[in-house]
């Protein structure tokens, strides 16, 4: 049998979001835990048989001793790592995004956020990642943790924007739930005067147009679309929320408030639940009625397959997002 | 069980041919979890083919034997098994994976026939496995739940809830079948998260255990046969001792890992050497 043509296949639990020549950086996660791990000895990793998966690995093998391996045990992650810091300890819990949300939500809740404890819970696989099924894609995380309160919520953009948060979010009090990127990470915000700050939105570019506010992958997205845009002489504005909750409600306000531009909100999730609809129930509160649109994962269980079919087919591709708001302005 | 035909091919190559299917749908995507596709194989060919009532022509018939597939990434195997019992034509799996595809790389029952419930956040099946033997028995159905879980999903909680409901209920139509490969995503089974002794564990919640040489078919076909026929009441499991990537030498004296990376020319090697133990 001779070797079948190359066709669009699904990207499995390997696959690297990068475009083919982006910049990247491995493992920005497990990097950045690592450093700060030298100066502060509470933190531990621990993991639900995805330390790999999640680039903690980085940590484990730089400390061998403080990583936890619970094994493929998401509720048991939970409480255990609530209990670890109740004891002092601040672990850091990586799986999936799915089995975070889905299956340890109640440990989460109750264990960890309703005594406010020093939980971070960094999960790959935010949004829709991987083309692998429902099983794996996270489209309603943030609508999840969004219902918990307490829980701090990120989406990092880039690896420049995950090492950047991860010293952030250990700072913090109470607990947090970050989304990941793992593996060969792309690196795009480095080129901007940008540094994550915990609760505060960004304005990459100004644009007089549209003002998109998106967080994730689709800042990257956003960016890449407004240079699209640019030779059609539309202004696109890109305003970086990683902090989903809390939202920086000043920023967001006073760039909704300006005139004349339709408002975008771009978002890895299902438009129910997220950044799109926080945003929107923000302006709505403080009496903005912009023009209002919302690129975000359709109320469905998403199709499996190739991931650059997908963003296409569900609109979250660079191109879609181009064409989408050449439509709506 | 299928009709026992004169010329019906034996159980060794049914697994052989299984292993084939697999490889194939391995080389037409480049990757997969063929390691664990090898590994099943023989555990597979003798539910199919020495265990299960089912017809090729109607996989919804009342009737069936039910298989569930709780471990969503062993679906490359359980398609090479779906072919070969011809429920899924062997022509439709060069689209495995592929856009649009029935076969999709991770197990849903929405998108194959003979695919009974959607596997892959793991943990689950055994759960589903003990309200349809508990739905079978309202029915006053003969039918048997065979399940299929890993040994990682005996991490999961839920695994051991659903153990000790199937005893409480006595569910004696439950065969779960454990395939102890020895790996999971972080590595060896054992360094991740011990569950040794493992049928005096699975015994200790009221259940028929068995531990077999789960690539030595005629300790199958006892341990099915055992299992299918004990008049003990209660559900039944059989613990399945594979070896990933069984059946291909090279692959499998590779190191292992969760992800057996095959490079693009070793796939048409792998099925030259399979093709080539054709009896
Ligand atoms: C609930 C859940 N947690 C985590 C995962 C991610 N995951 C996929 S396969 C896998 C390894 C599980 O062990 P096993 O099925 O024995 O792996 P294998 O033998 O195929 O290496 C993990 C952790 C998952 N699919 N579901
Ligand atoms: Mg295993």
């Amino acid at each position: 049998m001779t070797a079948a043509p190359r066709r669009a296949t699904t990207s499995a639990m390997i696959a690297s979001l990068a475009a083919e020549g982006q910049r990247t950086a491995p493992a920005p996660f497990g990097h950045a835990l690592s450093r700060l791990a030298e100066t502060d000895d509470r933190i531990v990793g621990m993991t639900a048989d995805l330390g790999k998966y999640t680039d903690l690995h980085v940590f484990a093998e730089r400390f061998p001793d403080r990583f936890y391996q619970m094994g493929m045990a998401e509720q048991l992650l939970m409480g255990a790592a609530a209990g670890m810091a109740r004891e002092g300890f601040m672990p850091f819990a990586t799986t999936y995004a799915v089995f975070a949300s889905r299956r340890a939500y109640d440990f989460i809740c109750m264990a960890i956020a309703e005594e406010h404890l020093p939980v971070r819970i960094v999960c790959a696989l935010p949004g829709l990642t991987t083309g692998y099924g429902p099983s794996h894609q996270a489209t309603e995380d943030l609508a999840i943790f969004r219902g918990m309160p307490g829980m701090t919520i990120i989406d990092p953009c880039d690896a420049h924007d995950i090492a950047g948060a991860v010293p952030a979010i250990a700072a913090h009090p109470g607990p947090v739930y970050m989304r990941l990127l793992r593996g060969n990470v792309p690196l795009v915000l480095d080129e901007y005067d940008y540094r994550f700050e915990l609760g505060r939105a960004a304005m990459l570019r100004d644009g007089a147009d549209v003002l998109v506010i998106s967080s994730g992958i689709m800042t990257m997205r956003a960016l890449e679309a407004a240079k699209l845009l640019e030779a059609d002489r539309i202004g696109a504005a890109v305003l970086h929320s990683p902090t989903i909750k809390p939202l920086d409600t000043e920023t967001i306000l006073a760039a909704a408030a300006r005139p004349g531009r339709l408002v975008v909100v771009a978002e890895n999730h299902s438009e129910i639940g997220g950044l799109g609809e926080a945003v929107a129930a923000l302006l709505l509160r403080h009496g903005h009625g912009p023009r209002f649109r919302q690129i975000a994962l359709p109320d469905r269980f998403l199709d499996a397959g190739a991931l650059p079919t997908l963003h296409d087919r569900y609109g979250i591709s660079t191109t879609e997002v181009a064409r989408r708001i050449r439509e709506w302005l | 069980m299928p009709p026992a035909l004169a010329n019906a091919p034996t159980l060794p190559e049914r697994a052989r041919r299984i292993r084939l299917h697999a490889l194939r749908m391995g080389e037409v995507q480049g990757q997969g979890y063929i390691a664990q596709a090898l590994g099943i194989a023989d555990v597979l060919a003798v539910a199919y083919f020495h265990a299960m009532s089912f017809r090729a022509e109607d996989p919804a018939w009342e009737g069936r034997d039910r298989f569930l597939l709780s471990i969503g990434h062993y679906a490359i195997a359980l398609y090479a098994a779906l072919a070969e019992a011809g429920i899924v034509p062997v022509s439709e799996l060069d689209t495995y994976g592929s856009d649009d595809s029935r076969l999709p790389m991770s197990g849903m029952a929405a998108y194959t026939p003979g695919m009974e419930i959607t596997g892959g956040s793991l943990g689950q099946g055994l759960t589903v496995a003990v309200g349809m033997c508990l739905g079978l028995k309202r029915k006053a159905s003969r039918s048997l739940v065979y399940t299929l879980l890993s040994d990682g999903e005996l991490n999961e909680g839920a695994t051991w809830e659903a153990a000790m409901s199937a005893a409480h209920w006595s569910l004696d139509n439950l065969v779960a079948l454990v395939d102890v490969n020895q790996m999971q995503a972080d590595g060896r089974s054992s360094s991740v998260l011990g569950f040794e002794p493992l049928a005096e564990k699975w015994r200790a919640f009221g259940w028929h255990a068995q531990r077999v040489d789960g690539n030595d078919i005629p300790s199958l076909v006892a341990a099915f046969d055992a299992a299918r026929n004990a008049t003990v009441a209660g559900p039944r499991v059989i613990i399945c001792d594979t070896r990933m990537a069984r059946g291909v030498p090279f692959l499998e004296a590779r190191e292992k890992s969760h992800f057996l990376r095959v490079e693009p020319h070793e796939w048409a090697d792998a099925i030259r050497l399979v093709e080539g133990a054709a009896p």
